[in-house]
């Protein structure tokens, strides 16, 4: 049992919600549970909404299945497009991708992931960090931003809508777009699409890097308060590439622990299963995965880009990989764990994120016209998995000789951080909440701790059919006639 | 032809030859007339009424009335248009017409139409009816979520194809498409990819297999133009 998870004699203790959550992408709550002297005993990220996904997918064409599983987002569609149609390469038979097919793969999902965290730090997170945990409640979103720092808010919409670009000419929309289909790309980049991007490039890069400034910025003027705010051990989690750089694509997976060391490394992510477990509680709809070699109470970990900045060996492009040394050296050689450090991080990213398009841009094969591989035999079961913005995602599908899914599995970044947000937001509680008069500022303090991991929680709610399930037929004396019980395990 | 040979629609003459529907004289005046189920290769069916036009005063489908000297016809007029945004409401509601995910989407008929007649919600409630889809052919596959019941597969297959794969079944709401053999499953038809009635679907229910979303979004049939302007344009290319 995890501290704070479950309160002992939670009937008597006084609630407090914080429902609904602000500046996230979907739908969840946070429950507290204190006595009467303002201790804090329980506390719980509940995620409330429910999409379900995995089950409705089943006995589509697979052809299908990229477009329609993007639509369970509207903030990183394309992570869903391109993990879903990595898995549908194989069930097609297609091989290696053309060379120009993986690049406009990339510059899709580059601008994808440019977009997805220029949103999330100026639109969801700056006011927090600009105007304070704690200011006034009515200024404190991307309009008060806008007002105090206009010249940021106005880099960061277009940031972000440089990145909409990228993802519009290449998947032909700017939200749930086409372009990867199994086999590489329907649609080629023309010269005036590229030279477009290519006129901006330079631009975004400079103010990515002025974005990564600032919060070093922030940082330095109070370090104390930016490394321990809901600070907590965990492993971490991500794709890194064969040479063990990062690599948001395509590579393998690795895992290390709260001390940098490796747990696992280059692990063929078709094998995930052999890695990774997932577990069902039942006050969420959220599954909790975890490093099955660990179990659940040890093995959980986080994805995203305080991990990835810390699990790849470094990054292949300059200005991202020295901005990654300096966020490195807050740990004293030991990996960095504060959860505001996710902002940081997320800023190297969207940095290298620029850095990425640049280089794409400027190589030739980018306007190659040669889009789809050769074909050949048929799979019945595959795995694509991709590193979103929120991190790690994987997409498992069977399909049967007459081409309709038959198992979909999906673990959704947002759902890899599951135990380590709820983490989050008890050291937050414990650290600034316990035995204080409970103020909307103070609450607001979790939601800080929650929006650092940027969740998509609507992304994250697919286990249908998987919820622990008890009900009772009682009859008029209150006895008990009948009980059904589903996924609850031994009846104690 | 002499002068006497036009009718009026929405105030403009529109000249016919002698046989033609009104539907054939306006398609090949360049002038549209929403329409779902009708095809010029098959006898009018006359079943989707979208083409309903009134005929000096009476409505009429327009695929099926013949066009006489004189007519007025009255087609692009506020009140028809509610209608028959009321009969493409009730089209996607009866069956799962869930357009984000399905590969016709650019080149859907009944989309395209909804677009063109400015069709801003379902209106109706969904009767979400369960319909499991045919994937039992190695080339082609149904959808019968997204059948309309046009006929004009039934019509293909059996005036084309000389086959008669299919044919509608049951009478109501409850009437559906189905398979002609034993099994009810296409793949243990004769149905073959090369079929007329593999190519005639105007919705996303028959589409052949592993195509999927080959072509980009703005290269779609009705990405370029609405449908409206499109069989204006396909009238000037047929001359």
């Amino acid at each position: 049992m995890f501290r704070l998870e479950t309160a002992e004699n939670p009937q008597t203790l006084r609630r407090i919600a914080i429902e609904p959550l602000t500046r996230v992408e979907g739908h969840g709550k946070v429950t507290l549970l204190l006595d009467d002297a303002d201790r804090v005993h329980q506390v719980r990220l509940h995620i409330v909404e429910f999409r379900g996904f995995e089950i409705f997918i089943e006995g589509r064409p697979f052809w299908e299945v990229p477009v329609t599983v993007q639509r369970l987002c509207g903030i990183c569609p394309v992570s869903h497009l391109l993990a879903a149609t990595k898995a549908m390469d194989l069930i097609a038979g297609y091989g290696s991708l053309t060379p120009t097919a993986e690049k406009l793969r990339r510059l899709m999902h580059y601008g994808q992931v440019m977009q997805s965290h220029a949103l999330h730090f100026f639109h969801l997170a700056s006011p927090d960090l600009l105007l304070g945990f704690d200011s006034d409640l009515t200024r404190r979103n991307i309009v008060g931003v806008a007002r105090e720092f206009p010249e940021i808010a106005k880099q960061g919409v277009f940031l972000r809508k440089y990145g909409q670009e990228v993802i519009r000419h290449t998947a032909g929309k700017r939200i749930h777009g086409t372009g990867a289909v199994p086999g590489g790309v329907n649609k080629g980049l023309t010269r005036d699409e590229r030279d477009a991007m290519r006129r901006d490039i330079d631009r975004m890069i400079e103010w990515a890097l002025s974005a990564v400034h600032m919060v070093a910025e922030l940082h330095r003027a109070k370090p104390e308060f930016y490394d321990h705010f809901g600070e907590f051990d965990s492993s971490m989690m991500s794709l890194v590439a064969d040479d063990g750089t990062m690599d948001f694509y395509h590579g393998a997976l690795r895992a290390l622990d709260a001390s940098g060391d490796t747990i696992f490394d280059q692990v063929d992510y078709a094998g995930y299963q052999q890695v990774l477990d997932e577990q069902v509680k039942p006050w969420s709809y959220m599954k909790f995965p975890h490093i099955r070699s660990l179990g659940p109470e040890k093995g959980w970990y986080k994805v995203g880009p305080l991990a990835r900045v810390q699990t790849c060996d470094r990054i292949p492009t300059p200005l991202a990989e020295m901005e990654r040394k300096k966020l490195l050296a807050r740990g004293n050689g030991k990996p960095v764990m504060g959860t505001l450090h996710y902002h940081w991080a997320r800023l190297i990213e969207l940095l290298h994120s620029t850095e990425v398009i640049r280089d794409l841009l400027d190589d030739p094969d980018i306007l190659g016209t040669d889009l789809m591989a050769d074909k050949g035999e048929r799979r019945a079961e595959a795995v694509g998995v991709i590193e979103a913005p929120r991190g790690t995602l994987f997409h498992h599908y069977r399909v049967s000789d007459n081409d309709q899914v038959t198992f979909c599995n999906l673990i959704v970044s947002t759902t890899n951080n599951n135990q380590a947000m709820n983490e989050a937001i008890r050291a937050v509680a414990t650290t600034h909440l316990d035995g204080k008069t409970i103020t909307e500022g103070l609450l607001n303090h979790i939601e800080v701790a929650i929006r650092a991991y940027d969740p998509c929680l609507s992304c994250a709610t697919h286990a249908l059919g998987k919820m622990p399930l008890e009900v009772d037929l009682v009859d008029a004396e209150g006895t008990l006639v009948h009980r059904a019980r589903r996924n609850m395990g031994p009846e104690r | 032809m002499s002068d006497d040979a036009t009718f009026m629609l929405d105030g403009r003459p529109i000249r016919f030859v002698a046989g033609q529907s009104i539907l054939e004289a306006a398609t090949a005046a360049g002038t549209f007339i929403p329409n779902l189920c009708h095809h010029p290769e098959f006898k009018p069916h006359g079943s989707c009424k979208l083409c309903t036009v009134k005929v000096n005063g009476r409505a009429s489908s327009a695929c099926t009335t013949r066009a006489r000297a004189g007519q007025e016809v009255a087609s692009d007029t506020p009140e028809l248009n509610r209608h028959r945004r009321t009969l493409l409401q009730m089209l996607f509601v009866e069956g799962n017409h869930f357009c984000p995910g399905c590969e016709k989407s650019g080149n859907c008929r009944l989309q395209a139409l909804a677009y063109d007649l400015e069709m801003l919600n379902p209106h109706y409630e969904h009767f979400y009816p369960p319909r499991p889809i045919d994937a039992s052919h190695p080339d082609v596959l149904i959808d019968f979520n997204r059948c309309i019941l046009c006929a004009l597969c039934v019509r293909a297959s059996r005036d084309v194809d000389g086959k008669s794969v299919f044919a509608l079944a049951g009478r109501g709401t409850a009437q559906h498409l189905v398979v002609d053999c034993p099994s009810g499953k296409l793949g243990d038809s004769d149905f073959a990819m090369t079929d007329k009635a593999a190519a005639v679907c105007p919705v996303g229910a028959i589409l052949p297999k592993r195509v999927g979303f080959s072509v980009p979004i703005g290269e779609r049939t009705f990405d370029v133009e609405p449908i409206s302007a499109h069989a204006a344009h396909a009238a000037e290319t047929r001359g």
